[in-house]
């Protein structure tokens, strides 16, 4: 098991490396320069600026470096903050952003799975085809409509809850909300089909035989086997959360990650690109291996060698 | 010999989007203490579900009992609650399934599968359930008992499987065993094993068993009656030597010339019962059979034949045996195959 995990880490840097120089070469074809128009500097002046970050040298020399810089934890400093260095901006960042995507997953899942259950157990009847509803739209629609929408409706028109900004638990409400339709959405769809197929698999009608009440063989029999491939999805189903969140942070402005990895991309502050790429690749890679171990916890015929007990 | 089940007069329909498909029409027979009663037919002729609707395990939603009774203990059982039938199975009457690779949970320990049922049942704590899983185990003839009931189901083969479920089956001594079929899924090899166990065990524990099947080579080994089924109906009931030696029904004739054995003749190709089985959706009028049957009389296809009495044990459903019937003789090729069971079971003993 350890032995699997310290290779599974191998792996991760490995895809970091290859991420990390993937996006630096892309992000020097992208157009443009982090001077901007409206800094109203002469030539001179720019071509200063330019050397003083290291802009000039060639590309393969920046890529060098950077890596250099990047082995020994360091991301360099911000173009757009003062004299910031992208590490301190990203540690202030990850807090919300990680709130808000660990809220969303939490909230999503749960709820997503009451919802699927209800609607395998009621199959064919009002609930299932109410919250077949739900989920249909909650899939189909993005979660920065449903962000509006929200913001309309409790901030603007009823006023119960702040339209935007972070701090107070008040203002966790909407965003989450918004956040975790889609994975709810996700979820509730996977477990009514899995769970409509578990109960009508032979091992739940042993289960009936040996006189297991209708709990009994839903809990200890179907719940876990309905659950399994829900962990399957739940990777691209983060993945969506994640790439949602950029958006939402900006709609809710929220101090996240996402939301400084938007407006960094707008302003081409080239380190920070960099820091928030990387740290969305890494928890990205972080989650997938998560994912690999719990899928091994729940179904034990994946479990990885040397695992059982 | 005291009756442990009735069942009288069963008539079971599905609806489906086709139609009303009548699966069951008017099935009676009864299992005595301790005895074997084999159920055979093809498939569609209505075994499982007949023993589905004891246990009480037919869907809800599109399943319609039309009449009939089915007396446990001289209580009818279709008429108690979901929360009554949960105190019969598992514990009064249990069930032995076809497939032994989907018929267990494939994420929990083989141990616990068994347990549940006695902690259900018997009243007992986890760890004396454990206890008599590891017991029962032993029973069925797992070796290393005491490793295995941690094991999940995917770390047994099939036979290994068959017979967890069999220690699942017999958990809290019950009344009645049925077994649907639980051979078939398995290797010939295995089968053997797995016949033996289930004597054994009916042996030791006194249980009753229904055992439904269509191989009528498993129905010699382990029977003491037999019921055939064809379409719906019981066609002729017996004792195995009246099914065997001295068959009355033309469709018993057909099982038991198209089944195959190891000293045929391999010139002579094996028999085979022309035609299908009737649309039950729609079942004809008169004699199901009569239209696979060469022996059909006129009257076969206007009435249906009542059962005829044979013997005190022995009853089968044909004009055949009617007085004013003509008299047919068995067909010479189901003659020979009766004397060559005769002889075989004579070298056996």
């Amino acid at each position: 098991m350890t032995q699997y995990i310290l290779r599974r880490i191998g792996y991760m840097i490995l895809t970091l490396f290859i991420i990390a120089t993937v996006t630096f070469f892309l992000m020097k074809l992208m157009p443009g320069s982090p001077l901007k128009a409206e800094d109203k500097l002469t030539e001179e002046q720019k071509q200063i600026v330019l050397e003083s970050y290291g802009l000039n040298d060639p590309v393969p020399v920046q890529y060098v470096r950077f890596l250099g810089n990047l082995v020994q934890g360091d991301l360099g400093i911000s173009y757009n903050f003062d004299n910031t260095p992208v590490t301190e901006i990203l540690v202030e960042r990850l807090g919300p952003s990680m709130q808000l995507g660990l809220y969303a997953v939490l909230i999503g899942t749960f709820f997503g799975i009451i919802l699927g259950l209800i609607a395998a157990i009621f199959h064919n009847g009002f609930w299932d085809y109410t919250s077949t509803i739900i989920a249909v739209l909650g899939t189909s629609i993005p979660s920065f409509v449903f962000a509006g929408l929200l913001q309309y409706i409790f901030a603007v028109e009823l006023g119960w809850l702040p339209v935007a900004l972070w701090g107070e638990p008040k203002h966790m409400v909407l965003p989450i909300i918004a956040l975790a339709i889609g994975p709810m959405a996700t979820a509730a769809r996977f477990v009514r089909t899995e769970m409509i197929e578990v109960k009508g698999s032979n091992y739940i009608i042993t289960a009936k035989a040996k006189g297991l009440s209708k709990s009994e063989r839903v809990w200890k029999h179907g719940l876990r086997n309905a659950l399994i491939p829900l962990v399957t999805v739940m990777g691209p189903m983060i993945i969506s959360l994640m790439t949602g969140s950029m958006v939402i942070e900006k709609i809710f402005a929220i101090p996240g990650i996402g939301e400084q990895f938007v407006t960094s991309v707008m302003v081409n502050d080239y380190p920070t690109i960099m820091g928030t790429t990387l740290i969305y690749a890494f928890g990205f890679i972080v989650i997938l291996l998560i994912i690999d171990l719990l899928y091994g916890l729940i179904d034990p015929r994946i479990r990885v060698t040397g695992g059982s007990k | 010999m005291s009756k442990l089940l009735e069942v009288k007069d069963l008539r079971i329909s599905f609806n489906t989007y086709g139609g009303e498909v009548q699966a069951v029409r008017g099935v009676s027979f009864d299992l005595n203490k301790g005895e074997t009663l084999a159920i055979v037919g093809e498939s569609g002729s209505g075994k499982s579900v007949s023993t589905s609707a004891v246990m009480g395990l037919l869907p809800k939603s599109n399943t319609v009992v039309k009449s009939g009774e089915i007396l446990y203990k001289g209580k009818d059982i279709l008429k108690l609650s979901e929360k009554e039938m949960e105190k019969i199975r598992g514990k009064e009457i249990s069930m032995v399934f076809q497939d032994p690779m989907s018929s267990l949970n494939p994420t929990m320990k083989v141990g616990n599968q068994i347990a549940e049922g006695l902690i259900k049942h018997q009243g007992l704590n986890k760890a004396q359930a454990k206890e008599k899983a590891i017991e029962l185990l032993a029973k069925v003839g797992i070796p290393n008992p005491e490793l295995r009931v941690n094991q999940y189901p995917h770390q047994f083969s099939g036979g290994m499987r068959q017979r967890v479920v069999i220690a699942i089956a017999l958990a809290c001594n019950p009344e009645i065993i049925i077994a649907d079929e639980p051979t078939t899924a398995l290797d010939v090899t295995i089968q053997a094993q797995i016949l033996e166990l289930m004597k054994e065990m009916q042996k030791e524990t006194g249980s009753s068993i229904i055992f439904i099947t269509h191989d009528l080579g498993v129905v010699a080994n382990v029977a003491d009656r037999v019921a055939v089924m064809y379409a719906g109906k019981i066609v002729e009931v017996g004792t195995v030597d009246d099914i065997f030696y001295n068959p009355k029904h033309p469709y018993t004739w057909g099982l038991l010339g198209s089944m195959p054995t190891l000293d045929d003749d391999e010139s002579e190709e094996l028999y085979t019962i022309p035609g299908t089985p009737p649309d039950l959706t729609n079942p004809p009028k008169g004699d199901a059979f009569a239209p696979r049957n060469k022996y059909a009389l006129e009257i076969d296809t206007l009435y249906e034949p009542p059962m005829f009495k044979v013997s005190d044990t022995h009853y089968a459903a044909t004009w055949l045996l009617h007085e004013n019937a003509p008299k047919i003789e068995v067909p010479e090729a189901i003659k020979k195959r009766i004397e060559s069971f005769a002889a075989k079971q004579g070298g056996n003993e």
